[in-house]
C-alpha cells in the first residue's frame, strides 16, 4: 500500500504558465526517493503541494489513506504532523535556542495555548535531546541557532522535522547552501533516517551524483512534468540531459 | 570618473549652493524677515530670560506641585504608550505581509495606522477636547491615539523583516496561527519593537508637555497657568524640569536598548 499517492496534479498561479502538469507518482513505506530537474522545473511546489503548503488546482493527493485536497483547517494540521519538512534556507528562529527550536515541531500536538506557554511534557524533551544527539549537536543546545554553522543549522532542523514523529519527511533542497564535507553529513543523516527510522524521504536535489548515491529511486522534473522515473542505476548520460536540457549537459561534462 | 566628469560634478555642486542661497533670500524677503534685526534682538531677550526665568526661593516653594504634575505627566506617557503597543501589536499582525489573516483585515489595519499617524497629535488634542471635554482622559487619548498609529506602522515593518521562512516551517509542523506569532514571529521582533516603544515613550513624555497646554492637563497645565498669570520664575523652574525628566528618560532607555540588544 502506498504512503504517498499523487494522480493527475496539477498547479498554476497564473492561468497562462502551468507550475505542474500531470504528475502522477506513488510513494511506498520507508523509500528515499530524490527529485532532481533545473531550477524553475516545480520541484519545490511540487513538495509544498503535498502538505498543502501550496494550494493545488487539479488531480488527487492521497497520504496515508487521506484525500489530502479534501481536508479541513484542524484535519490539515492534523495531517501535517505526519509531515516533516527540512529546507534549504533551515528556516529556523535563529534568536531562539536550539532545544527550542526543535521542540516546535510538536506544536502539531498541542492545543494553542500550550504552544503559546511552551509547555512540553518530559517525555518530549528527553526525546529532543535524544535527537540532538543522534545528529551530534547535542553540545549546541542552549545556543542560539544564529551562532551555528549551516551545517549544524540544518541538522537542528532535521530534528525539528523527525520529532513530530513523521512518516514522510519532505526535504527541499537540504544542501544546497552548504559545503560539501557538510553537505556529506547532511545526506548521510537523511538517508539513516529512512535505514534505521523507517520514515519515508522525498528529496529535492540539484546534484545529480548526489541523487544517485542515496537514492532508491529518482524522479527527473522538467518544466512540470515528470520525464524520468526509475532506480538510480537506470539514470543514463540521455536521461540527465533529457532532464536539463542540452545546455546543462554540457555544463556537468566540463 | 575622468576629468570632465569631475568637473562636471564640482559645477553642480556651486550651482547647488547658488540656487540654496538664492532660495534663503527670496524667502527671507517674502516673509519679510531680517536676518540681521533678528540677531540684534538676541542678547536683550537672553538677557530677559536671565532676569525673568531664573528660579528663585519663591518659585522653588511650587517644587513639590509641579513634580507631582510631573510624575502624573510622566505615567500618562508611559501608559499611553504601552495601551497603544499593546493594540498596535494586533493591528501591525494583521497589516504586516507576514502574519496576515485576510487582506480586509491588512487593509483596515494599515488604513487606521496610516489616518492615526497622518493628523498630527497637535491636532488630535484639539479634535477630542471639543468631544470629550478638558480632563486627563482628553491628554490620554491624543497621546494613545497618535501612538498606535506609528507604533503599528513601526510593528508592521518589524514583522515583515522577520520574512516568511519560520512562519512556514512552524504552519508545517501543524502549529496553529497564534502559535506560530507567539513562537517565531514575535521572539524575532522583540528587541525591535522594545526599543520603538521606548522611543515612543521618550516622544510621547514630550508632546504631553504640548498636549497638556491644549488640552488642560499634566506638566502642559501647570506651565501654561504659571504664564498666564505672569509667574515667570515657575514657568523657568517648569521648564528646567520638563528637561530633566526627558534627559534622564533618554538616558535610561538607551541603558535598556544596550542591555536588550
Amino acid at each position: 500500500m502506498a504512503l504517498l499517492k499523487v494522480e493527475g496534479l496539477g498547479k498554476s498561479y497564473t492561468s497562462d504558465k502551468k507550475i505542474l502538469k500531470n504528475i502522477n507518482l506513488e510513494i511506498n513505506p520507508g523509500e528515499f526517493v530524490s527529485i532532481i530537474g533545473p531550477s524553475g522545473a516545480g520541484k519545490s511546489t511540487f513538495l509544498r503541494c503535498i502538505n498543502r503548503m501550496v494550494e493545488f488546482n487539479e488531480g488527487k493527493i492521497t497520504f496515508n489513506q487521506q484525500d489530502v485536497g479534501s481536508l479541513n483547517k484542524r484535519e490539515l494540521r492534523r495531517m501535517r504532523t505526519n509531515i516533516g519538512m527540512v529546507f534549504q534556507h533551515y528556516n529556523l528562529v535563529p534568536r531562539l535556542t536550539v532545544i527550542e527550536n526543535v521542540l516546535h515541531g510538536r506544536f502539531g500536538y498541542k492545543t494553542t495555548m500550550q504552544g503559546i506557554l511552551g509547555r512540553y511534557t518530559e517525555e518530549e524533551k528527553e526525546r529532543a535531546f535524544e535527537l540532538l544527539e543522534k545528529l551530534g549537536i547535542q553540545e549546541h543546545a542552549y545556543k542560539r541557532c544564529d551562532q551555528l554553522s549551516g551545517g549544524q543549522q540544518q541538522r537542528v532542523g532535521i530534528c525539528r522535522a523527525l520529532i513530530q514523529e513523521p512518516k514522510l519527511v519532505l526535504c527541499d533542497e537540504p544542501i544546497a547552501s552548504l559545503d560539501p564535507n557538510s553537505s556529506k553529513i547532511i545526506m548521510d543523516h537523511l538517508k539513516a533516517i529512512t535505514t534505521e527510522l523507517g520514515i519515508t524521504c522525498l528529496v529535492n536535489l540539484h546534484q545529480v551524483d548526489v541523487a544517485q548515491n542515496y537514492s532508491d529511486r529518482i524522479i527527473g522534473l522538467n518544466q512540470g512534468e515528470i520525464v524520468f522515473e526509475g532506480a538510480s542505476h537506470q539514470l543514463s548520460e540521455e536521461q540527465i540531459h533529457k532532464i536539463y536540457g542540452t545546455k546543462t549537459k554540457e555544463l556537468i561534462i566540463a | 570618473m575622468n576629468e570632465k566628469a569631475m568637473r562636471k560634478n564640482r559645477w553642480q555642486s556651486v550651482i547647488f549652493l547658488l540656487i540654496i542661497i538664492v532660495l534663503t533670500y527670496w524667502s527671507s524677503f517674502i516673509t519679510q524677515f531680517n536676518f540681521w534685526d533678528g540677531l540684534v534682538t538676541i542678547p536683550e531677550a537672553t538677557g530677559w530670560m536671565l532676569s525673568n526665568l531664573s528660579i528663585t526661593q519663591d518659585s522653588l516653594e511650587r517644587l513639590p506641585k509641579i513634580m507631582e504634575t510631573l510624575v502624573e505627566t510622566i505615567f500618562m506617557s508611559i501608559a499611553a504608550t504601552t495601551l497603544a503597543a499593546a493594540v498596535s501589536l494586533f493591528l501591525g499582525l494583521f497589516g504586516s505581509n507576514t502574519t496576515k489573516v485576510n487582506s480586509f483585515l491588512s487593509v483596515f489595519a494599515r488604513f487606521v495606522a496610516s489616518v492615526s499617524r497622518n493628523i498630527p497629535v497637535v491636532a488630535w488634542s484639539l479634535i477630542l477636547l471639543i468631544s470629550f471635554g478638558q480632563n486627563s482622559v482628553t491628554g490620554f487619548l491624543a497621546l494613545f491615539v497618535g501612538t498606535v498609529g506609528f507604533l503599528t506602522r513601526a510593528f508592521m515593518e518589524s514583522m515583515d523583516e522577520v520574512g516568511q521562512s519560520s512562519v512556514e516551517a512552524l504552519t508545517a509542523t501543524g502549529a496553529t496561527y497564534f502559535q506560530i506569532v507567539s513562537k517565531a514571529v514575535i521572539p524575532q521582533c522583540l528587541p525591535q519593537m522594545l526599543s520603538w516603544i521606548l522611543f515612543m515613550i521618550e516622544t510621547n513624555i514630550r508632546s504631553a508637555t504640548l498636549v497638556g497646554i491644549l488640552t488642560g492637563t499634566g506638566i502642559g497645565y501647570t506651565f501654561d497657568m504659571y504664564y498666564k498669570t505672569l509667574n515667570y520664575n515657575a514657568v523657568g523652574l517648569v521648564t528646567l524640569c520638563i528637561v530633566i525628566a526627558v534627559i534622564l528618560v533618554d538616558l535610561i532607555s538607551n541603558y535598556i536598548r544596550k542591555v536588550i540588544l
